[in-house]
Formats: structure tokens, sequence, C-alpha cells
């Protein structure tokens, strides 16, 4: 195998590892709602535990983070998309709690 | 078996309306007309080959051109028929159920399928011509983008003849968007439709940004580049942010439709209002990113026709970057009186911060043309129109974010002349103007003057007598999308005028595609390439470029490289050839699209088994790509100097 190659697969892995953690974070919020397992406010931490914990995954497995090429142009594209996720959450929380 | 046919076309198909039997003699005649051109001129395979397979930037730009120019059409008999119905008093020209219908679509169409495409043209004829480039970053995605838009379109506007359109709104705000309020597949149509051309968006977004921050020549530093190109580039941002938001907020409403969840109704635990929240922050920065191209254009046909530098070059790109920021900070002030009044003044102060930015460009914009020699060209005509145009629309915003007052005029018809004055007087003037700029470049010949002045004047005149009475209409307390009024109300004169204010429009937009049609046959051949003494590379190049745009790509020095090196008498005629790696032509595009149709056109009527059939064909499209293995192939060196020899090649 070529030294190339082994990257493509090296990527291919991490793509797959990444997709399968997000498909389990997202099952396990939505049977703990199907069948009631826990109270509202475990429940509402259980999400948003999730929710993060794929933000994380997802970061790492699919934003090439540890390349050193491009580390500005990352670095930028994450800082805006934090402000963005930041906005579009916390906004939405701060207009519809009044 | 009959009967059971029968009572199933009643419902699939609309019947009953004049207007609606019109237009589907109208599609059929049209339908047989072109099935039979193509045919008498066997050219099918020639569509095919050339057109619905190609990967080639600047024909998929003139497809976009084309389908948004029809879309403008279907928008603007909208139009037309809404100020028909409102030209008197107590008129029963249109019932409210299809002025509700008919509202809905103009707003839809005009935005999404007409607006958003009109700036993907010109993203596509322009931006790798002018970055020095031969084909977008994925010429592959950039197919599939504009098919995925096309079959979107095409679902929605299938909703006027078949199943009926939907009804709730440009957003279409739940709760009234819901099941229960609007039951028939209206609704299913505007979810699907904008779904499926949402893809292509966002592809289209990812597809320029990497284009524009990897592929530029060598030497064109970002801080060096084309101010049009900047526009993209922001507008992009914003794209790759926005739509995400859209597709997710349409995703939930589908849910709530289909499995009867309740994320925006009341009843389960849900809230509308987390719908009208949602949706704005996706719509508003929505707008802003359909008029940063046009604030691109404006930079250049400035430039260009008052022969200087653009003035402030650094503060117009830190304003462009900083309007894609600051839009996504904006969103509640379509909604001032949702909200609490803390939250209210903070949106209100967010919202007229845009302003700074945008009063930058206009000073900017105006200190080019002092003391610059002004050549009066089409696309200067309608930058010049925009700038007052623009500027008093803008102030009406002001006006409107100011959140007290906007409690007074709120869903007033004050609020639809803001927004058309922005949308008509930035962005339409805008893409015009790019439109009369680029088409040497692109078509090789100029667009008829003489035409293209009434055309301008019919839209200038149009648009102010249009939408000026509807300011002061506003502040007499006429609501939005009603459909009728009494003549107690003294509505009546200041409407009539608007009436053939939108007529003049649209006699304006016929003037306009007869200057097309008389054009091509008639049109000045542009032989020069460089039809209107241009600063940036796309002038370097023959016109209509060959298919690799650049024989050779060229090194940059500076901004606005090719007028400097003009002055300096250097050519930039390359003496040596390479072969030229391009990207074949594929089917798959169209395929998939024809499948995101098939599956779209099946959840909208809930015919589950189809919807499957499309998705599987979906996936199928995508993996036989993957599998394909001949994807790209090479121009010989000969063959470029040969082409190069016989078209004039650069200067």
């Amino acid at each position: 195998m070529s030294k190339e190659n082994q990257e493509i697969q090296k990527d291919f892995n991490a793509y797959v590892i990444g997709f399968s953690l997000s498909i389990i974070l997202t099952i396990i919020p939505l049977v703990l709602v199907l069948y009631g397992m826990l109270d509202k406010t475990m429940l509402i931490i259980a999400i948003l535990l999730a929710a993060s914990l794929q933000f994380l995954v997802q970061i790492y497995y699919f934003m090439h983070l540890k390349e050193n090429k491009n580390r500005g142009y990352i670095l930028i594209t994450l800082a805006v998309g934090i402000i963005i996720a930041v906005t579009v959450v916390g906004g939405s929380a701060w207009v519809m709690n009044f | 078996m009959l009967e059971s046919i029968k009572t199933f076309a009643a419902d699939f198909f609309v019947t009953g309306d004049p207007l609606i039997y019109g237009a589907d003699v109208s599609i059929l005649l049209v339908t047989i007309a072109v099935i039979f051109v193509l045919t008498y001129f066997k050219k099918w395979n020639w569509l095919w080959r050339e057109w619905l397979t190609t990967v080639d930037h600047k024909k998929i730009g003139i497809m976009y051109l084309i389908a948004s120019l029809l879309m403008m059409f279907r928008g603007g008999v909208d139009a037309l028929l809404m100020r028909t119905q409102l030209a008197f008093p107590n008129a029963d020209f249109l019932p409210s159920d299809k002025y509700n219908e008919i509202f809905t679509t103009h707003g839809t169409i005009m935005i999404l399928f007409m607006a958003m495409p009109l700036m993907f043209a010109l993203f596509n004829m322009v931006v790798p011509l002018q970055i020095g480039a031969r084909d977008v970053a994925y010429p592959f995605l950039n197919a599939v983008s504009f098919w995925a838009f096309f079959f979107g379109a095409m679902l929605f506007n299938l909703s006027f003849v078949i199943g009926g359109s939907p009804d709730a709104g440009w957003l279409s705000y739940a709760p009234l968007s819901e099941v229960q309020f609007s039951e028939g597949p209206g609704q299913n149509f505007y979810i699907w439709g904008i779904q499926i051309s949402g893809i292509g968006s966002l592809a289209s977004g990812i597809n320029f940004l990497v284009t524009i921050l990897k592929m530029r020549a060598p030497g064109m530093k970002l801080m060096k580049m084309p101010l049009f190109s900047w526009s993209v580039l922001s507008s992009c941002i914003i794209i790759i942010f926005a739509f995400p938001i859209l597709t997710v907020t349409l995703g939930l409403l589908f849910v709530d439709r289909f499995f009867g969840a309740s994320f925006f109704t009341l009843d389960g635990g849900g809230n509308p209002m987390y719908y009208i929240n949602l949706i704005w922050m996706w719509g508003h920065p929505e707008v802003y990113l359909v008029v940063l191209p046009a604030f691109g254009v404006f930079s250049e046909v400035v430039s260009t026709f008052s022969k200087k530098k653009i003035f402030g070059y650094k503060s117009m790109v830190f304003a462009l970057l900083s309007i894609s920021l600051l839009s996504f900070f904006t969103w509640v002030h379509h909604f001032f009186t949702m909200a609490d009044y803390k939250v209210d003044a903070f949106f209100a102060i967010t919202t007229m911060a845009i302003a700074i930015p945008t009063g930058v460009k206009v000073f900017n914009w105006m200190f080019t043309m002092f003391r610059g020699r002004i050549q009066m060209k089409p696309p200067m005509l309608w930058t010049l129109a925009f700038i007052p145009t623009f500027l008093v629309g803008g102030m009406t915003g002001v006006m409107l974010a100011v959140a007290p007052a906007d409690f007074q005029y709120h869903n007033s018809y004050f609020l639809i002349a803001h927004f058309h004055q922005v949308l008509i007087g930035g962005v339409v003037f805008g893409f015009f103007s790019g439109i009369y700029y680029w088409w040497p470049k692109i078509f090789g010949f100029t667009l008829n003057e003489k035409l293209g002045l009434w055309a301008f004047w019919l839209w200038n005149i149009g648009f102010y007598s249009t939408f000026m009475p509807q300011y002061a209409l506003g502040f007499m307390g006429m609501p939005r999308r009603s459909s009728t009024y009494g003549w107690d109300m003294g509505w009546w004169p200041l409407n009539f005028v608007s009436t053939i204010g939108a007529f003049l429009m649209g006699a304006g937009f016929i003037f306009q595609v007869w200057q097309i049609i008389y054009s091509v046959r008639q049109g000045k051949k542009d032989t020069t390439g460089d039809p209107w003494d241009g600063r940036t590379l796309e002038w370097s190049i023959p016109s209509p470029p060959p298919e690799y745009n650049f024989a050779v790509i060229p090194t940059v020095e500076q901004q606005d490289d090719f007028w400097y090196k003009k002055q300096q008498g250097k050519s930039m005629k390359p003496t040596k050839y390479k072969s030229i790696h391009m990207p074949k032509n594929s089917g798959i595009p169209f395929i998939m699209g024809s499948f995101w149709f098939i599956a779209g056109f099946g959840l909208t009527f809930e015919w589950v088994w189809l919807g499957i059939i499309g998705l599987i064909g979906v996936a199928v499209s995508i993996v036989a790509r993957h599998l394909q293995k001949e994807r790209d192939y090479y121009i010989p060196a000969e063959e470029v100097e040969k082409t190069e020899a016989s078209i004039g090649g650069a200067r």
C-alpha cells in the first residue's frame, strides 16, 4: 500500500468512526425520551450532554483539526462557527424566555 | 374504475379556475413546442451533450440565468395579478384564497427561485474568470447544485396546476402551516421544493468558498482580489452558516406534519414562536447574502466606468465581512412585538449598526465616482439608479428598526414598500447591472443599448410609482396581505397609482426580453474580449472564453492587475502552451436531480413508496459517481494553441 493510499484509508476510518459515534449519540437521547427513562431535569442534562459530545466528535473526526497545513483557516472557521452556534442556541433561549 | 379515476383527477389537478386552465393549456403548448423544435432540428443529442451533462461553470451559469429569468416572469405575473386585484376597492378578480396562494408563491419564488439563482448565475459566470481559475473547485458538485435547484424549483411551480399552491405566506409561519390548518399538498410542495433546492444552495456556497480560497491565480493575495470575488466570499460564509438552519426548521415542520409531532403546536408542548424564531435566523442572513454580491457588482462597475481604482478597498473588504457576521445578530427585528423590551433594545441597536458598514460602502462608491471620468454605459446607469433607491430603502429600514415605532407600522404596507425598495433597488438593480456588465464576456456580443435604456426608465419610473404610494398606504393603516378593501378607507387613489407602476415594471421586463432576443440576432460582436476597457482578469481573455478559460494561468502582481499591465503596454499573451487538465461531462447530476424530483413529489403527496424509490435513486446516483473511473481528460497543448490562434487569444 502506498503512502497516499494509507492516508486515504486513515481518513476513511476516521469518518466511519465519527459517523457511528454520532449515530450512537443521537440514539441515546431518543431512547431516553421515548421510554421516559429519566425525570425532566436529568433528561435535559442528558440531551445537552449527548449534544455537546456529538459536537466534539464531529469536530475531532470530520474537521481535520490535527492537520498542520491550514491552521489559520481552521481556527477562523471554528471561531466563526462557535460564535454562530452560541448565538443561535443562546439567542433563542434568551428570546424565547421572558 | 372510471369513477375512481375521475375523483382522483379532481383531487390531483387544480380545477375550477380559468387562470389555471389557461396555465394548463400554455404549459402543454410550450412542452409540445419545445419537444417539436428539438426533434425537428435534431437537437436532443446536442441538448444532452452540451447542456444537461455539462460541468463547465460558464454553461451552468447560463442555465441559472435562463431559469431565474423564467422564474422572474412567473413571480412577476403573480405580482401583477395581485396589483390588478388591488387596483379597485371591493374587486373580485381574485377570491381571497387564491390571493393567499399568489402572495405566497410570489414571495417564495422571487427570493428563493429568482434572486438566489440569479446570484448563482453571476457567481458561476464571473468568479473563476475573475480569479484566474479554469473552473470551480468542484465542477461535478456545481452541476449537482444546479440540478437540485432546478428540480426543486420545478417541484414548487408544479403546485400551481397539480395539488394546489401553498398559501401560508412566503415563510410559512406555524401554526398556519401545520397540518391542522393547511392540510393539502400545497404546504408539502413548499417544504420539499425548498429543501431540494436548498441542498443546491448549500453545496454552491461551499464550492465557491473553496474556489476563492484555493484556486486564485499565483500572486493574487486575498487583499489583491477583485471586490466582486470578495463579496461572493462573504456571501458564501453566510450561506454556509445560515442554510443549515433553514434545513432543520423545515425538517422539523415536516416531522410535525408527517409524523404528528408538535415542535410548533401548542397542544403537545411545542410553541409556534420557535418556528418564527428559527426561520428568521435563516431569513435575515438570507436577504443579506443576496444583496452582498450586488454590492460587489457595484464596486466593479463603479471602478470600471469611472476609470479609477476603487476608493477605500480595505474598508470595502472590512465592510463586507462585518455585514456577513452582523447579519446573524439581527433576526429578532422581524418580530419585535413577540419579544421582551430588553431583547428588542438589543436587536434594534444591532440592526441600526448594519447601517454603518453599508454607509461606508455607499460613501466609497461616491468617492470613487468623484472626479472620475464617468461613462454612462448600461451597467453604470443601473448603479446610479441603485444608490438613491437603496439609500431610501435603507433609511426606512432604520425607521423600522426603532422598536417602539415598529409596533405601529409592522406588517403594514410601509414594510412592504421598505423591503421591495431594498430588494428591487439593491438586489435586482445590482444583478441587472452585473448581467449587462458581464453579458459580452459570457455570450460574445453586447446588448442593444437603446432598448436597454427603455427598460431602464420603465423599471425606474415603474418602481417609484409602485412603492412610494405604498409607504403612504402603510401610514394610512393598510395591512399587508389584505386581498381587498372598501371605498370608505380612502386607499383607492394610491393603490391605483401603485398598480400602474407595477405594470410599467412589467413593461420594462418585456423590453429586456426583447433586448436579449434582438441582440442575439443583431448584437455587436465583441472581438476584443475587453469591451468596457476593464480592470480585472476576466477581460484579459477572449469573449466568450474557451472552455478552459485561461490557456496559461496568469501571474498577478497587484490589485486591478490587467489594467496596469494594459497601461504599461505589457502583453499577457502566452508564448508556450501546456496540455490542460479538464473535468469530463457527466449525466449523473441531471439524473440525480430527477430522482430528487421524484422523491419530493412522492413525499409531497405522501405516497411513501414513490418517495422511497426517488431516494434510492439519489443514493444509487451517488454510488455510481463514486465508482466512475474516467472523470477527467487532458486537452493537448497543440489543440490549445490552435484554439487560441483561431479566437485571438489573450491580449
